[in-house]
C-alpha cells in the first residue's frame, strides 16, 4: 500500500495504461513538458516520448477531432481538457462525432477515446474554472461518463477507461486532487467494474446518492449525522452514464429515503434523472420524496460566494432533516 | 524559429539600446513629450501589475495574470485609439484597460472574486475581459460589422470614423474561433485590427507549437495585411497600430498586427515558468525591456530627467497604495444579489431559489 494524492494516483494509473497498451497515447494543452496545469501527467512525456504524450496546439476542437482520427486508426487517445469550462470548443466533436461514430457505422467503427476533464468548484478560481458540465455528456447517447472520488478509484478507473471500447468522459474532481488515500500499486486488477456504484458507507435511515467532489462532503455529513443518531448510507455513483440502477435502487428500497447531491445546477442535472428512476421503481418503498442538494440555477458565481452556492455539509444535513421529518 | 531582425518585416523605431531607428514604411510623428506620456503610462501599468501580483501573494486575490514585459505593446496600441473606436481585450490587457480609463481597483474585482467583470469605471467602448481563449475575436468582428452599419466607417471626415481593436495571444491563433474571425473580417472587410501579442508562450507551450511560420504571415492566407512589430518598442507599436486603425476606419478592412514581445513573468500567479523555460532566455529578453529602452532614449534627449522620474515613481507609489486599500475595500455581495443577474426577465424558479437561500441562511442566524 502506498499513500498518495488523487493527482498522483491518476498519474500512476496513466503510466500503467501507457505501459500496458502500446496504442494508448495522451494529448492536451501543457500536458508534456509541464505535466499539465495540475501535474497529473508529470513525467509521462519524459518516460513515453513525445509521440505518445503530446503537447497539443491550443485548440480543443482540434484535440478531439484529431483524437477521432487516431482512434479510427486503432489508437486509444486519452485527451486532457485543461478545465471544465474549456470543453465547449470541443463540444461539437464530442457530441456529433465521438458519441455517434459507432452508431453511424452500424456498430463497426470504434472510437475508444477518454476525455479527462478536471471539474467542479471550491478552488477560488475565476470564471470557467469551476464548472460541472457532466449532465450535457450524460444526456448524450453513445458516451459514457464516470467520475472517481478517491485516489484508489482514480487509479483503477483511469486504467479501465483506457481499456474500454466506448468513448468515456472522465470527470476528475479537481478540488480533491490533493486528497490522500491508500493505493495498492501491486494489486493485479480492480475490485469493481468501471460502471458500478459503491456503497461507501452503509446506513439505514436515508441514502445520500452522490459522486466526485461531493462524496467526501457526504461522508462528512454522514459522520456528523451519526453523532445525532442518524444512520446515513452514502452511495458513490462512480458512473453517471450508465447509472448503476441496481445499487441505487437496492439502497433506496432499504432506507426509504433518498437525497441526491451534486455541485452541478439542479435543473435537468443527474439528480433529476435519478429521482425519476427511483420514483418509477420504488414508489411504494419511499417514505419521503427524493430530495436534491445542488448548485443553484445560475452560471457559476464569483469565488467569494462559491461556498454559499455549492452544496456543503450543512445543506446536506438540512436536506437530511427535511427527508427524515417528512 | 530564429529571432526576427529589424527590417521591412519587423517594424522597429527604437532599438533595445534606446536609439531611434528608421523604417522604410513607418515613422512616428509625435513629440518626445508624447513619448514621455507613454513612458509614464508604461511605468504605471507595470506598477499596477506588480501590485496586483503582490496582492495575490498576500492571499488577497485568487489569481492574477501579469502583463510584465508587454507594457509597450499595450500602451503603444491603446494610445493609438480614440473615440469612436471599440476595444476588446483578452484577460492580460491591464495596460490597455488603464489607458481606456478603467480604475485598476475595479480590475481586482474579477481576480479577488467579489464579482464577475462588473467594473463601475469601465467605459462603454472597452469590452469585458474574456477568459475563453480566442472567443472575443469573433465578438470584435461582430462589433466592427455593427460599426459598418452604424455609419462610422469610411466617412469623408476622418474624425467621424472608428474601428475595433481586439487583443489575443499567440496561443489563441490556433483556435477555430480566431481563424473564423479572420475569415469573417476578410469576407466583410470589417473595420477590425487583430492585435496579437506574441509573448512567445501559451502557458508552457512555445510559439513554434502553434505556428511554423511567423504569425503575421498567416493574414496573407486570409486575404488581408499582416505586419510584425517590435512589441517592446512603444514607438513602433504606436505607429503601426495608428496606421492599421486608420486604414480600418477608412473602410479598407482588417489588419493583423503581431506584436513580438515576451511574457517576462509567469503565465499567471499559479504558474511556474522554471518548469518549461531557461533563465538565459529570460535574461536575453530582460535586455530588451520596453520601459528601459524608452527611459534611456528620453533621458538622453533630455525629455525626462531624474526629477521627472521621481515624480512618476511617487505617482506609482500612490497608485499602488490606492490599489491596496481599494482591494480590501471592494464591496462583498451576498450570493442573493446574483440571482437576478442571469436573465433580463428572471424566471420564478430563480427568485424562489434566492428566497430559499435567504431563508436557509437566516435559519443559522436564529440558531446562533
Ligand atoms: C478555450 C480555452 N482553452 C484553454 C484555456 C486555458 N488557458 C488559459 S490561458 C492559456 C494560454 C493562452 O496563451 P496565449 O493565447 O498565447 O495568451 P497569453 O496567456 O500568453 O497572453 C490557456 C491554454 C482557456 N482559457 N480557454
Ligand atoms: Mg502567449
Amino acid at each position: 500500500m502506498t499513500t498518495m494524492t488523487m493527482a498522483k494516483a491518476l498519474n500512476a494509473g496513466l503510466r500503467k495504461a501507457l505501459a500496458a497498451e502500446p496504442k494508448a497515447l495522451l494529448a492536451g494543452e501543457d500536458i508534456g513538458k509541464l505535466g499539465g496545469v495540475f501535474r497529473v501527467t508529470e513525467g509521462l512525456q519524459a518516460e513515453f516520448g513525445r509521440d505518445r504524450v503530446i503537447d497539443s496546439p491550443l485548440a480543443e476542437s482540434g484535440i478531439l477531432g484529431t483524437a477521432v482520427g487516431l482512434a479510427l486508426r486503432g489508437y486509444r487517445p486519452v485527451v486532457e481538457i485543461q478545465f471544465d469550462g474549456f470543453v465547449y470548443p470541443a463540444f461539437d466533436q464530442i457530441i456529433s462525432q465521438v458519441s455517434r461514430l459507432r452508431f453511424r457505422s452500424g456498430g463497426t467503427a470504434s472510437v475508444p477515446i477518454v476525455v479527462r476533464i478536471p471539474y467542479g468548484g471550491s478552488i477560488g478560481a475565476i470564471e470557467h474554472h469551476s464548472e460541472s458540465p457532466e449532465a450535457y455528456f450524460a444526456h448524450t447517447p453513445g458516451l459514457k461518463v464516470v467520475s472517481p472520488a478517491s485516489p484508489v478509484d482514480a487509479y483503477w478507473m483511469i486504467q479501465q477507461a483506457v481499456a474500454a471500447d466506448d468513448p468515456i468522459i472522465f470527470f476528475e474532481p479537481k478540488r480533491r486532487y490533493h486528497d490522500k488515500g491508500e493505493v495498492d500499486l501491486d494489486q493485479q486488477s480492480a475490485e469493481l467494474s468501471l460502471f458500478s456504484a459503491r456503497v461507501v458507507k452503509p446506513g439505514t435511515h436515508a441514502t445520500l446518492l452522490t459522486y466526485g467532489p461531493m462524496v467526501r462532503t457526504c461522508l462528512e455529513a454522514a459522520m456528523l449525522a451519526a453523532e445525532e443518531g442518524r444512520d446515513l448510507e452514502v452511495v458513490d455513483l462512480r458512473s453517471l452514464s450508465p447509472l448503476d440502477d441496481a445499487v441505487i435502487l437496492e439502497s433506496v428500497r432499504r432506507t426509504g429515503r433518498a437525497i441526491v447531491v451534486h455541485e452541478a445546477v439542479g435543473t435537468l442535472g443527474l439528480g433529476a434523472e435519478i429521482a425519476a428512476r427511483i420514483q418509477q421503481n420504488c414508489f411504494y418503498e419511499l417514505d419521503a420524496p427524493v430530495l436534491r442538494v445542488t448548485g443553484y440555477d445560475l452560471p457559476y458565481p464569483p469565488s467569494k460566494v462559491e461556498d454559499a452556492y455549492l452544496p456543503d455539509l450543512d445543506r446536506v444535513l438540512d436536506a437530511v432533516d427535511r427527508s427524515l421529518s417528512w | 524559429m530564429t529571432e526576427p531582425l529589424p527590417g521591412p518585416d519587423f517594424v522597429q523605431l527604437l532599438d533595445p539600446a534606446g536609439n531611434r531607428v528608421q523604417h522604410p514604411d513607418f515613422s512616428y510623428s509625435g513629440t518626445d513629450a508624447d513619448l514621455a506620456a507613454d513612458l509614464r503610462d508604461m511605468i504605471l501599468a507595470r506598477r499596477i501589475d506588480t501590485e496586483a501580483t503582490a496582492l495575490q501573494r498576500k492571499g488577497e486575490l485568487g489569481l492574477w495574470a501579469p502583463l510584465l514585459g508587454q507594457e509597450a505593446s499595450q500602451i503603444g496600441s491603446a494610445r493609438a485609439l480614440r473615440d469612436p473606436d471599440l476595444i476588446v481585450p483578452s484577460y492580460r490587457e491591464h495596460g490597455v484597460a488603464w489607458c481606456a480609463g478603467v480604475d485598476p481597483v475595479d480590475l481586482l474585482t474579477t481576480f479577488r472574486g467579489t464579482g464577475m467583470t462588473e467594473w463601475p469605471s469601465r467605459p462603454a467602448n472597452f469590452h469585458f475581459y474574456s477568459f475563453v481563449i480566442g472567443a472575443q475575436t469573433l465578438h470584435a468582428v461582430g462589433m466592427a460589422m455593427a460599426q459598418q452599419r452604424d455609419g462610422v466607417v469610411g466617412n469623408p471626415e476622418p474624425a467621424d470614423n472608428g474601428a475595433t481593436i481586439v487583443y489575443f495571444g499567440d496561443g489563441a491563433t490556433s483556435q477555430g474561433d480566431v481563424n473564423e474571425a479572420f475569415i469573417f473580417a476578410a469576407s466583410f472587410a470589417a473595420p477590425v485590427v487583430f492585435f496579437c501579442q506574441n509573448n512567445q508562450y501559451a502557458i508552457s507551450e512555445p510559439m513554434v507549437l502553434q505556428s511554423k511560420i511567423p504569425l503575421y504571415r498567416r493574414a496573407a492566407g486570409f486575404g488581408f495585411p499582416g505586419i510584425r512589430v517590435d512589441g517592446n518598442d512603444v514607438i513602433a507599436v504606436r505607429a503601426v497600430t495608428a496606421w492599421a486603425m486608420e486604414r480600418a476606419r477608412r473602410g479598407e478592412g482588417p489588419v493583423l498586427i503581431e506584436a513580438y514581445t515576451y511574457r517576462m513573468g509567469a503565465h499567471t500567479t499559479s504558474d511556474d515558468p522554471t518548469k518549461y523555460r531557461q533563465s538565459a532566455e529570460e535574461d536575453s529578453w530582460r535586455a530588451k525591456d520596453p520601459i528601459e529602452r524608452l527611459k534611456t532614449y528620453l533621458t538622453r534627449v533630455g525629455a525626462v530627467d531624474a526629477a521627472w522620474l521621481d515624480a512618476v515613481a511617487a505617482e506609482s507609489d500612490a497608485l499602488a497604495e490606492r490599489m491596496r486599500t481599494g482591494c480590501l475595500a471592494l464591496p462583498e455581495r451576498g450570493l442573493e444579489t446574483f440571482f437576478d443577474q442571469a436573465y433580463a426577465d428572471t424566471p420564478e424558479l430563480l427568485l424562489r431559489q434566492r428566497d430559499e437561500h435567504l431563508a436557509y441562511e437566516a435559519s443559522f442566524e436564529e440558531s446562533r
